[in-house]
């Protein structure tokens, strides 16, 4: 019996060794000059933010094309590899660590939910992975106090929305004493403080702070606070399903206040969903499919229409601000990645930097990096939209 | 006006959570089990009254039978296949197995009916009406007097009808009502029938207030069942009296003090209630007999 049992142990043994030759050789091998460069996203994929991971995939792919049609990076195609955060910031880290660890991405795209987005940073500044965001426009994503920062991003942020939104409401509806109905998480923090901040510099009181949930059927409670309170205008931050809900109840008010608001509505069918008031509602974009457009937007249109057939009109590209954001970012991260002449973190996080000029869709990007500055667009790329049958339209004033 | 505001808000959506409790209630009365999917099943009351109605054109009645009919079949298959298997082995393996099942529903509808919330528009919730100097939805005062109907409704079912005595007499002594001549599965299988009806009927009526989604039962099925055991699980007139007041507390306190206490100030006054209260405020101490 020992003797068997000895036997059965060699065995094992020569096994484990052989099996750590074979892994060991593979990863030693040279890599090879056709595998392709993995690049991952973590945005919300399913649930009711679910339009918004589409949009950011569709810009991203967009750009990956235009890319590997002319040869890739560095020799080689990109990848995307794409993981459901489910707007679960627990489950956006662990898609991170995955996509890093186990898949091996040489950077993050990151997705429309500021919460998940803030839990993803601490991450890619301690495995060195930049992180380029694409939507969630909460401010500490990218100013998150890391000595060597490694987070990015090609979209609004929430101080300079906050500004734009307080000087749109007093040179368009001269507001005197505005109010804030803000949705009840880390993106409505961000913007309570904000707008609080924006609201000192030109040194105007506020009617009142209301914040509301995800579910909550009826707003009337908050809004009524904020009518006995004297508002003249209400800047609103949520997304698209609680937008509408706001509206509802102030129709059910019958209160005509104007409605200044940042982005959310632009995430999915708010026309339908808030009915014909939804016009009333001004909001924020970065970027709009719809007047007259640049070369490089018609050439993206088209192939948006081309690559994804159920995209027949332009109430289907409603979440533009994903898809132009989305393809700038992808583009910014391959010059990087050129630049650096590697797939090392830190490499592409100092190449960031380096970037001077890109002819992008949302604008001509020159040094759109500075070690100070993370964020590629600034306050003069916002424009104020509307809803109208669908459709986004761009405010002229 | 804000008071009046409140109350009519509160009453609405109180009514709901009570609705969907009651199906909790349903259940638990015949078989000490629930279905913890009821948000899913108010989910899925919401989505097929949308596809019948919205898109495919039926008559409002047809597609709200045919929602509730397709809702009570779910509770029927929920039964059958994620409560009975561990129920009749005396495992608690249903409370989890409901959970599950709630969430491969809410899946399914993501990936069938769609990402993106809908609209689900209704003649009683576009021209508000004015009482008492503020405005509320026609619905908004339909919902608490369809609530409180299918209370009184449930109420007199179990304990004036043979049917409703033979239910509760399942969930006292199993073996005992079957030798009675009660059809016990059948018995607990309607039970679950009528809760997921219930919920779905709960969906149809808050739909056009708000949207319809895939997660839309989520946080409503959550409130439910904190609204069921409130109200006392085994008491019909318990639970709707619960949703109406938990309803009733959440938007006074958001009218009142700021809605960034309604979560805090609603829950910690759940949490008070029933260590004053542990039975509910209408329920009776379940008596074990050894």
């Amino acid at each position: 019996m020992p003797v068997r049992a000895s036997l059965l142990r060699m065995t094992r043994h020569l096994l484990v060794a052989a099996l750590a030759a074979l892994s060991a050789a593979t990863f030693a091998s040279p890599v090879l000059a056709q595998e392709p460069l993995k690049l991952g996203l973590v945005a919300a994929m399913s649930g009711q933010s679910a339009k918004s991971g589409e949009a950011i995939v569709r810009g991203l792919s967009i750009a990956i094309d235009e890319i590997n049609a002319t040869g890739g990076v560095l020799g080689r195609k990109i990848q995307l590899v794409v993981r459901d955060d489910e707007s679960n910031p627990a489950k956006g880290v662990v898609a991170a660590r995955e996509l890093v660890q186990r898949e091996r991405v040489a950077a993050l795209f990151g997705g429309l939910d500021t919460p998940v987005s803030i839990a993803i940073v601490p991450f890619a500044n301690q495995s060195k992975v930049p992180f380029m965001g694409v939507w969630a426009a909460g401010t500490p994503i990218t100013r998150n106090g890391a000595t060597e920062n490694y987070v990015f991003r090609v979209s609004a942020v929430d101080t300079l929305v906050d500004q734009a939104l307080v000087a749109y409401a007093i040179k368009k509806y001269a507001a005197k004493k505005p109010g804030m109905i803000l949705i009840n998480n880390a993106w409505g923090e961000s913007n309570e403080a904000g707008l609080k901040t924006a609201l000192a510099e030109k040194n105007m009181p506020f009617a009142g702070i209301e914040k509301f949930q995800d579910a909550d059927v009826d707003v009337v409670p908050q809004l009524t606070r904020l009518k006995d309170a004297g508002a003249d205008v209400l800047f609103m931050v949520a997304n698209v399903a609680p937008s509408s809900q706001v509206v509802k109840s102030l129709d059910r008010m019958g209160w005509n206040v104007p409605i200044v608001s940042h982005w959310g509505p632009a995430g999915g069918r708010f026309s339908e969903l808030a009915g014909p008031s939804s016009q009333r509602v001004h909001f924020i974009q970065t970027f709009s499919f719809s007047g007259k457009l640049s070369p490089k937007a018609e050439t993206v249109l088209a192939a948006l229409k081309k690559k994804y057939p159920e995209i027949k009109t332009l109430a289907d590209v409603t979440p533009a601000v994903g898809i132009a954001n989305a393809y700038d970012a992808m583009h910014l991260t391959a010059l990087a990645i050129a630049k650096a002449g590697s797939t090392d973190g830190p490499k592409i996080r100092r190449a960031f930097y380096a970037i001077d000029k890109y002819e992008g869709l949302i604008k001509t990007y020159s040094t759109p990096f500075t070690p100070e500055n993370h964020d590629a667009l600034s306050a003069d790329d916002y424009l104020f939209t509307y809803f109208k049958e669908g459709e986004i339209l761009p405010l002229t004033n | 006006m804000l008071l009046i505001s409140s109350i009519v808000t509160g009453l609405a959506v109180g009514s709901m959570y009570g609705l969907i409790a009651l199906g909790f209630h349903v259940t638990y009365a015949v078989s000490n089990t629930v279905n913890f999917s009821q948000g899913s099943s108010m989910m899925l009351g919401a989505v097929l009254g949308y596809t019948f109605a919205v898109r495919l054109g039926w008559p409002v009645p047809a597609a709200a039978a045919m929602s509730l009919l397709l809702c009570a079949l779910l509770g029927l298959v929920v039964e059958r296949t994620l409560v009975r298997p561990f129920a009749e082995r005396g495992s608690n393996g249903w409370l989890m197995a409901t959970v599950a099942g709630g969430i491969v529903l809410d899946n399914i509808v993501l990936f069938t009916f769609g990402k993106e919330p809908r609209a689900f528009p209704s003649f009683l919730a576009q021209k508000p009406i004015e009482l008492f100097g503020t405005g509320v939805f026609p619905l908004q005062l339909i919902i608490p007097v369809v609530g409180i109907g299918i209370t009184i409704a449930l109420q007199m079912a179990f304990q004036r009808t043979r049917l409703g005595k033979a239910l509760l007499a399942v969930v006292q002594n199993k073996d005992a009502a079957r030798l009675m001549g009660i059809n016990v599965r059948l018995a607990i299988a309607s039970s679950f029938a009528l809760s997921t009806a219930l919920a779905g009927l709960a969906g149809m009526l808050i739909a056009p207030l708000f949207s319809v989604h895939s997660d839309m039962g989520t946080l409503f099925g959550i409130k439910a069942f904190a609204v069921a055991i409130l109200g006392g699980i085994s008491s019909a007139w318990g639970v709707m009296l619960a949703g109406l007041l938990y309803g009733l507390i959440e938007a006074l306190v958001t009218a009142f003090a700021g809605s960034t206490y309604t979560q805090i100030i609603a829950f910690t006054i759940v949490i008070l209630a029933l260590a004053a209260m542990p039975n509910g405020l209408l329920g009776r101490a379940a008596a074990k007999k050894v």
